[in-house]
């Protein structure tokens, strides 16, 4: 392994201060200068004058609305842009840095870890931590060798599994940690982590940050982009704040008495008064019943991802559900979703007095029911189309006479979901790709919208959206519960749950383990329901009835 | 430039097939001294090209839905034989052989997919069996000879519109559809135009729709009076029209119709479409088995014309048509692709291969420089995705563009739509 303090190739033209003088620099000193750093594509300024300073053996969070240019900040700083195509100067340890791709950046000891986690499922933990990176003589691994570093690394970051465990075989936590543990393979002075816990439980996501503190306390600085703001708020030494493509501010949290109303407004510029729009709940009658609903796992016959729920929905009404990551929430609804997730053991389903035997989704969608996916980009859309098919895509039949879609019909339903949910888009024939996600949440909504739904699932509707979008998706549930539907909310976000839930259903290894009303629910009282245990485990509900 | 554009529509990637295969057409027209443009060689071209175009249909939405098809030569060579011997054998007219061989190729479409749709094969494999299987098929069937159909048959091929009318010197029937057409469009254009307007949405600047009517009208004339003035007894062939009906069905079938919108939909992202009541499984059967139909259709065009099914038709077929597709715009990853790109990309290899034909260029040259036309072809589509363009036109067009569809510039999207994370897949795997 090279020593990563060289500079990078390309950038022998260092500025000479810097030469041999500073090697051992103190704490609190300056690792790494952006300044000024203007990026800009096709038309469009991404960045324009970003400076910002990060600390040696800090945390320092990156905040910024989705589209403020975080991630191009990062891509810039990783070598992704490479030198030549912004403007602006980065100084890492005193030296000016030209980065022409990952490879240069990660030689000086920056290692960056995508959202997107970059892992190979059907390799090794071992395997994949070393890709790329493999020890090897002449050519030919020592996987002995690569075996027993794993294992070091593994321990490092305390994950507890065997080095020759496929990644596929483990949760999206324990990747996260495999992707820390290959970064810190590589001797990394700087780790830049780009949404770590969006994708985990609080329980991971805990984990995790006890993680980063562990690094910097041995000297990791690492830089974290994250929409959780009370993570930021906690783990987080330095916050640079960044507003379409400008940094507006940076923040010392100890110092500045920093909370996540400071942290808002500086990211939206103004102060959100409130983080959910006023609604004032007209509750009717229970119109949706689930009743002793069990499914088992499609692939594992004897588990099962639900166990004798029940639960109502009454019109008007918005009913959170809660649960760890991994306690079924996602695969209760989608199984009630015209079954499109596990196999059905028993249970009903009541809907206005009748019992639906739904055993599709097109029956799911005929009998009034919508459910909006978890996971957009991969669920939720087709990336290939535009907001006009979009919308209509989930019930064609209203708009088709014989089999003809009615193009006129489908301009104006998508015209008008369009206004009515204040899309931004030049017109309904762009493309969904373009859009921004909030935009995108808000073409899904108007697709399910479409279907005329009574009862509208929305399984994590504010994922991976920003500040000012969410407020607006907030909205628009509220207004769906005004107009008599029933809404079902999913959400891993507790505050959000307790924000807009009417009454919440907490979930734990596929049972309902309790509910609580609004004014019962708070960060400690759901989490407590979200973790008991269910008794007996999965052995307790194998008496299978089969229903008719 | 940006009139220009306007004038042909938003596609630019299909625009620029046109304008490539507008440009072919001229280039060889200087360099073989006139000889592509003359009534016979045009009527050549499809005649010899009316078949792969047929397959190049039914194979652009089987690869908008996300597969691909191997087996269509040797479906087309099993229901020639089969159609050309019962024909013979039984004494069938004309029509209840084509009837039979339809018949023939809806249960080999039937067959293969339900291997592909609901068992859960790869098409890739269930037709790569099938190519053999029905190569076996078709010699063991007709034992490996040639089999001669009768001479109302061959109409389907090599027939042409029969003159009828006072002599005008043209074909009139030729030059009568070729002016209903013109007529046609431009209602049809201006019908729509006036339900925008109702509707109160954008419309295109007046001027800008009558020139490009103006252009498709003087194409379509054009191509009437050449195709109407040939050799006595020439004129447009039969198996021309079939191609043109069938190009307006399946134009329609993909863009308007609801099983359509489902193919794109499966192709783009199967696990979306299936949340949104789409029944994956029946989409891909339904292309599955209308690729075999059309297949059979090919297969009897192809034995008609040339007036006996034998042991050896098709082979090579699956390819020319792939390779139509893909000229034509389609991505190997589905979802992407249209009919009239597919038909336009097929043109392409056939004004190529007819044009190098009339300049005595070998069959081994021709095949070089078709494979390389493939590979650039594809290769620029695949460049300028990356760069975030459109294609190649787009290209050119770049300095003459506003700038207005790259406002979302940090996450490219071409990001978002050809990686899906890993996390996510393996979170749907386990």
């Amino acid at each position: 392994m090279s020593n990563p303090s060289i500079p990078a190739p390309g950038s022998s033209g260092a500025d000479a201060t810097g030469a041999g003088a500073t090697e051992v620099t103190p704490p609190g000193s300056v690792i790494l200068e952006m300044r000024s750093i203007t990026k800009e594509f096709p038309g469009v300024k991404a960045l324009s004058d970003v400076s910002m300073a990060v600390r040696r053996g800090e945390v320092h969070a990156i905040c910024g609305e989705n589209g403020a240019g975080k991630s191009t900040l990062m891509k810039v700083l990783s070598g992704v842009h490479p030198a030549g195509t912004y403007d602006g100067e980065i100084h890492f340890e005193g030296r000016l840095c030209e980065f022409n791709n990952i490879r240069d950046s990660e030689h000086a000891g920056i290692v960056i870890i995508h959202q997107e986690l970059a892992l190979i499922p059907e390799m090794s933990i071992a395997e994949n931590i070393f890709l790329g990176n493999e020890t090897a003589s002449g050519g030919v691994i020592d996987w002995l060798a690569t075996r027993v570093k794993a294992r070091e690394l593994l321990a490092r970051v305390g994950l507890e599994e065997e080095p020759d465990t496929k990644i596929r075989d483990i949760g999206v936590g324990k990747q996260q940690l495999v992707e820390i543990a290959k970064a810190l393979s590589k001797d990394v002075k700087l780790l830049i982590l780009d949404e770590p816990t969006a994708a985990l439980n609080e329980g991971d996501s805990q984990h995790l940050l006890d993680l980063i503190a562990g690094l910097r306390s041995k000297g990791v600085t690492c830089i974290m982009i994250s929409h959780k703001l009370n993570e930021i708020e906690q783990i987080a030494d330095s916050i640079t704040i960044i507003r379409d493509g400008r940094s507006i501010e940076t923040l010392r949290v100890k110092e500045d008495g920093v909370d996540e109303n400071r942290i808002i407004r500086g990211m939206v510029g103004r102060d959100l008064e409130s983080r959910f729009p006023d609604h004032t709940p007209e509750i009717g009658e229970v119109f949706f019943e689930v009743k002793n609903w069990t499914v088992r796992h499609p692939s594992v016959p004897d588990r099962l991802v639900a166990k004798h729920s029940d639960f109502f929905v009454r019109r008007g009404e918005i009913v959170g559900f809660a649960g760890l990551m991994g306690a079924g929430r996602t695969e209760l609804m989608r199984s009630l979703f015209g079954r499109s997730y596990g196999t059905y053991v028993e249970g009903q389903i009541i809907k206005d007095g009748h019992e639906l035997r739904l055993r599709s989704v097109s029956d799911a969608i005929d009998a009034g029911l919508a459910y909006v996916t978890e996971d957009r980009k991969t669920l939720g859309l087709n990336l290939l189309d535009d907001i006009k098919r979009t919308t209509v895509s989930a019930r064609l039949k209203r708009i088709t006479r014989g089999f003809v879609v009615d193009e006129r019909e489908e301009y104006n339903f998508a015209e008008s979901y369009r206004k009515s949910l204040r899309t931004k888009a030049p017109n309904v024939d762009e493309g969904v790709a373009k859009l921004s996600g909030g935009n995108q949440q808000k073409v899904v909504l108007a697709k399910w919208l479409f279907t005329e739904p009574d009862l509208l699932i929305l399984d994590e509707p504010t994922r991976g959206i920003d500040v000012g979008a969410k407020f607006e998706i907030y909205g628009i549930i509220q207004r769906m519960a005004s107009e008599g539907k029933g809404v079902i909310l999913v959400s891993s976000e507790l505050p959000e749950l307790i924000g807009l839930s009417d009454r919440i259903y907490t979930i734990a290894e596929g049972a309902v383990t309790g509910v609580l009303s609004r004014e019962e629910a708070d960060q400690e009282s759901l989490m407590r329901l979200m973790t008991r245990r269910t008794h007996g485990g999965s052995q307790a509900t194998t008496e299978t009835r089969e229903s008719a | 430039m940006d009139k220009v554009k306007k004038i042909f529509g938003g596609d630019t990637r299909q625009l620029g097939m046109i304008f490539a295969l507008v440009a072919l057409i001229i280039f060889f027209q200087i360099w073989t001294g006139g000889l592509t443009l003359t009534p016979d060689n045009v009527i050549n071209i499809f005649q010899q090209n009316s078949y792969i175009l047929v397959l190049a249909i039914g194979m652009v939405l089987v690869i908008i839905a996300g597969h691909i098809d191997l087996s269509v030569g040797s479906v087309a060579a099993f229901v020639g034989i089969c159609v050309a011997i019962a024909m013979r054998d039984w004494n069938l007219s004309w029509w209840v052989g084509i009837l039979l061989g339809l018949g023939i190729g809806a249960l080999v479409g039937a067959w293969q997919g339900l291997w592909t749709a609901y068992v859960g094969i790869p098409a890739f494999i269930v037709t790569l069996s099938g190519m053999l299987l029905f190569r076996g098929a078709n010699q063991y069937v007709g034992k490996s000879n040639s089999v001669p159909v009768s001479d109302d048959f061959q109409v389907i091929g090599g027939g042409y519109l029969p003159e009828i009318g006072p002599n005008t010197g043209y074909n009139n029937l030729t030059v009568l559809i070729g002016l209903l057409l013109a007529v046609g469009i431009v209602i049809g254009a201006m019908r729509s135009r006036r339900a925008l307007v109702k509707l109160g949405a954008e419309v295109e600047e007046a001027w800008i729709m009558w020139v490009r009517l103006g252009l498709i009208c003087a194409a379509i004339i054009g191509a009437t009076l050449l195709f109407g003035s040939g050799r006595p007894g020439t004129s447009f062939p039969i198996s021309g029209i079939i191609l043109a009906v069938l190009v307006l069905l399946y134009g329609f079938i993909s863009n308007r119709t609801v099983i359509g919108r489902h193919i794109y939909a499966v192709g783009g992202n199967r696990h979306a479409a299936e949340l949104s009541g789409v029944k994956s499984k029946k989409v891909n059967f339904l292309v599955m088995m209308n690729m075999s139909i059309l297949a059979a259709l090919a297969g009897m065009i192809f034995v008609a014309r040339s007036t006996a099914s034998g042991p050896s038709d098709g082979v090579g077929w699956e390819l020319d048509a792939i390779a139509a597709v893909f000229i034509g715009g389609a991505a190997v990853t589905g979802g992407v692709g249209t009919v009239v790109g597919s038909i336009v990309g097929g043109l392409v290899m056939a004004v190529l291969n007819n044009g190098l034909q009339l300049q005595g260029i070998g069959a081994d040259a021709t095949q070089m420089i078709k494979g390389l036309v493939l590979l650039v072809a594809v290769a620029f589509d695949v460049y300028n995705k990356s760069q975030g363009r459109a294609s190649l036109i787009g290209m050119m067009m770049k300095n003459f563009r506003r700038n207005d569809d790259d406002s979302s510039a940090p996450p490219p999207p071409s990001a978002a739509t050809e990686t899906t994370p890993v996390s996510e897949t393996i979170r749907q795997s386990s």
